[in-house]
């Protein structure tokens, strides 16, 4: 006869709310856990989708991503010729918000290197990829926009041709892609009036040295378009990315590329380290530590239910150490409560994080080893919780039935 | 010990229980001896505060004396305050309790509170089925053994809890004030119930009571006062 199920069948309503409660609170802590596997599958997707072996950025720095990289498109082709490299793409990567039917749109700009990059890699549920050099766009689906949905991005209007799935930055912001081009001219974008402040101040610095008071008719020059001016230099890009010949060491085409002194160079393996370090290292710490804070409270408020439900039972365990009851029958009650509360708690955050986690404004990733890992702890902090009840129902004295 | 006759299943000698300590003592039981035989069934009278109940715990092994001594069936199982058995497998062997409460488990059946006394003591499932129903049906509530306590009259509570008190053939029955919370019909019914479980059952019983109308079932009577035997009528 097991006591501990007989009980719950006798007190089934309250176990039920029990039970939930402790549920609701497992599924803070297992959301937790989900938004850390978000925040990193965020962080990491692009760079695991583009595939690319080789990451080239401006020197010292951790970009594109972690940090601002800027880096001469002429890149690519001086890339294109190092032994053993097979591609390499120009790649832009920059955040707008812009308000979209009267809400603030959030989107991570990804400018790929058209025509040798449509973006057949990416994931694409609806629509299709990239056909035309310009004004076309594939947005994420969590972006909220639909295909044929038009979009003002620069001076130029968009369509989105094609939705992706799950193509988030790491921090939580839709991604877009487009050209590269497109990329650049909506990063660069500039009203009007600043071009003509811009050409009237480098008129004025022109006259304030001894080339312009030689040579005025420069002025035409600078008072023109940038693209007019060869001092100004070609157009910056975010990185370039290379693809590595079959057959070749890819940490060796590195180390040849490396040893520019205006590039750093990072395998694509190297790039996802930088963001998981770098920008999701302080989240992960922070949601760590939240989540141990949350596992300890679940634990105290299930020492103090366990405890409050043994009370409710002491005149019954009173009568059963009476009647001769050994003290594994009395510990077996209370523990195989408590595990039976933190399963079926478990069981509860699940289904209901299954239900409501997708609702979640960031991506909750439920991992298997997670999970796993999830309920171990749920079981050791049952056991623990138990102990209260236990050392409480272990002084209860015989004597107070007969009292 | 030679000492004690076969038939006797409690002997007691100069049992004292003192409560508190240092200024505030109080001496609950004072140097009290008797015994009692296999089939007999004794009633424990006196006043309130007169040290029945706590008679009754040292009885029953649930506190032990300050002095004196306890045999259960030929047995020494206190020797002063030091216990000489495994105290809770011997109430669970040799012994029988009855409250004034039935003090059922609230969430198992007639049944089941009758099986439990059983199944703590490692008896099969199938053992303690069979004589919980024999039980159930020899104490007249077989009808109500599906039944939850909280189904059950007060009268019917009492009987399943003589059943489970009965469940493991114990040499000693101890009722505290079992008629307490019945009236007086009922509460007559109960105690020649355990006039008939003593001389059917063969087991020795003793009644705490203040309920001087149903004396006649006894085979005998003990009075205590201050914490002392002071008469015995057979």
């Amino acid at each position: 006869m097991n006591l501990a199920t007989k009980d719950i069948k006798h007190n089934f309503g309250r176990f039920s709310l029990t039970s939930a409660g402790i549920g609701l609170l497992l599924m803070i802590v297992m959301g937790m856990g989900g938004i850390y596997r978000g925040v990193v599958e965020d962080a990491t997707t692009l760079v695991e989708r583009i595939g690319a072996d080789l990451w080239v950025i401006q020197k010292d720095t951790r970009g594109p991503f972690a940090e601002i990289s800027r880096i001469p498109r002429d890149l690519e082709e001086r890339v294109l010729v190092v032994p053993g490299v097979e591609t390499a793409h120009g790649f832009v990567s920059h955040t707008v918000q812009r308000d979209y039917k009267g809400k603030p749109l959030r989107l991570t700009i990804q400018g790929l290197s058209w025509p040798l990059d449509k973006g057949l890699w990416l994931p694409i549920i609806a629509g299709r990829g990239l056909a035309q050099a310009h004004y076309e766009l594939v947005a994420d689906k969590s972006s909220g926009l639909q295909v044929g949905d038009k979009l003002a991005l620069g001076k130029e209007i968009f369509t989105v041709k094609g939705l992706t799935k799950s193509m988030v930055s790491q921090s939580g912001d839709s991604m877009v892609f487009m050209t590269l081009d497109d990329a650049k001219a909506v990063q660069f974008d500039l009203s009007p009036e600043s071009i003509r402040i811009e050409r009237t101040a480098r008129v004025k610095r022109l006259f304030d040295i001894d080339l312009g008071q030689i040579q005025p008719q420069m002025s035409e020059r600078a008072s023109g378009l940038n693209s007019g001016i060869p001092a100004l230099g070609t157009s910056m890009i975010s990185a370039v990315l290379a693809g590595v010949k079959p057959g070749y060491n890819i940490e060796a085409v590195a180390k040849q590329i490396e040893a520019w002194p205006d590039v750093s160079v990072y395998t694509g393996e190297g790039q996802k380290q930088l963001l998981l370090r770098g920008p999701v290292e302080r989240v992960r710490r922070q949601i760590g530590l939240f989540r141990r804070l949350l596992i300890i409270v679940s634990a105290i408020i299930m020492a103090l239910i366990l405890y409050t439900l043994t009370l409710d039972k002491l005149h019954d365990i009173a009568m059963l150490k009476l009647i001769g009851a050994r003290n594994s029958v009395i510990l077996g009650l209370i523990m195989q409560q408590a595990i039976l509360l933190g399963g079926i708690g478990f069981c509860i955050a699940y289904l209901l994080g299954q239900w409501i986690f997708p609702h979640f404004p960031r991506r909750v990733v439920l991992v298997r080893g997670d999970l796993y890992s999830l309920a171990i702890i749920v079981l050791v902090i049952s056991i623990l919780a138990s102990f209260l009840g236990i050392w409480r129902a272990m002084r209860a004295d015989p004597g107070e039935v007969l009292a | 010990m030679s000492l004690f006759k076969n038939n006797i299943v409690l002997q007691a000698a100069g049992l004292t229980k003192i409560y508190g300590s240092g200024h505030i003592e109080v001496v609950a039981v004072r140097d009290v001896s008797l015994s009692v035989s296999r089939g007999e069934i004794v009633a424990l009278l006196g006043p309130s505060g007169a040290g029945k109940t706590t008679l009754l715990t040292l009885l029953g092994l649930i506190r032990p004396p300050n002095t004196g001594q306890i045999l259960i069936d030929g047995t020494l199982v206190f020797n002063n305050h030091q216990a000489q058995v495994d105290l809770r497998r011997f109430r669970r062997q040799k012994f029988g309790f009855v409250f004034q409460k039935a003090n059922l488990i609230p969430f198992l059946t007639a049944a089941e509170n009758v099986r439990l006394a059983m199944e703590i003591d490692d008896q099969p499932a199938k053992v303690s089925r069979k004589r919980a129903m024999e039980l159930l049906e020899y104490l007249g509530v077989a009808e109500r053994a599906q039944n939850l306590p909280s189904m059950l009259s007060g009268g019917e509570q009492q009987r399943v809890a003589v059943a489970r008190a009965l469940a493991n053939r114990p040499s000693l029955i101890l009722a505290d004030e079992p008629t307490g919370s019945l009236d007086g019909v009922r509460g007559r019914q109960v105690m020649e119930l355990f006039a008939k479980v003593a001389h059917e059952q063969n087991a020795g019983v003793i009644v705490v009571t203040h309920d001087h109308r149903a004396l006649d079932v006894f085979d005998r009577t003990l009075e205590m006062e201050d914490g002392q035997l002071r008469k015995s009528h057979n």
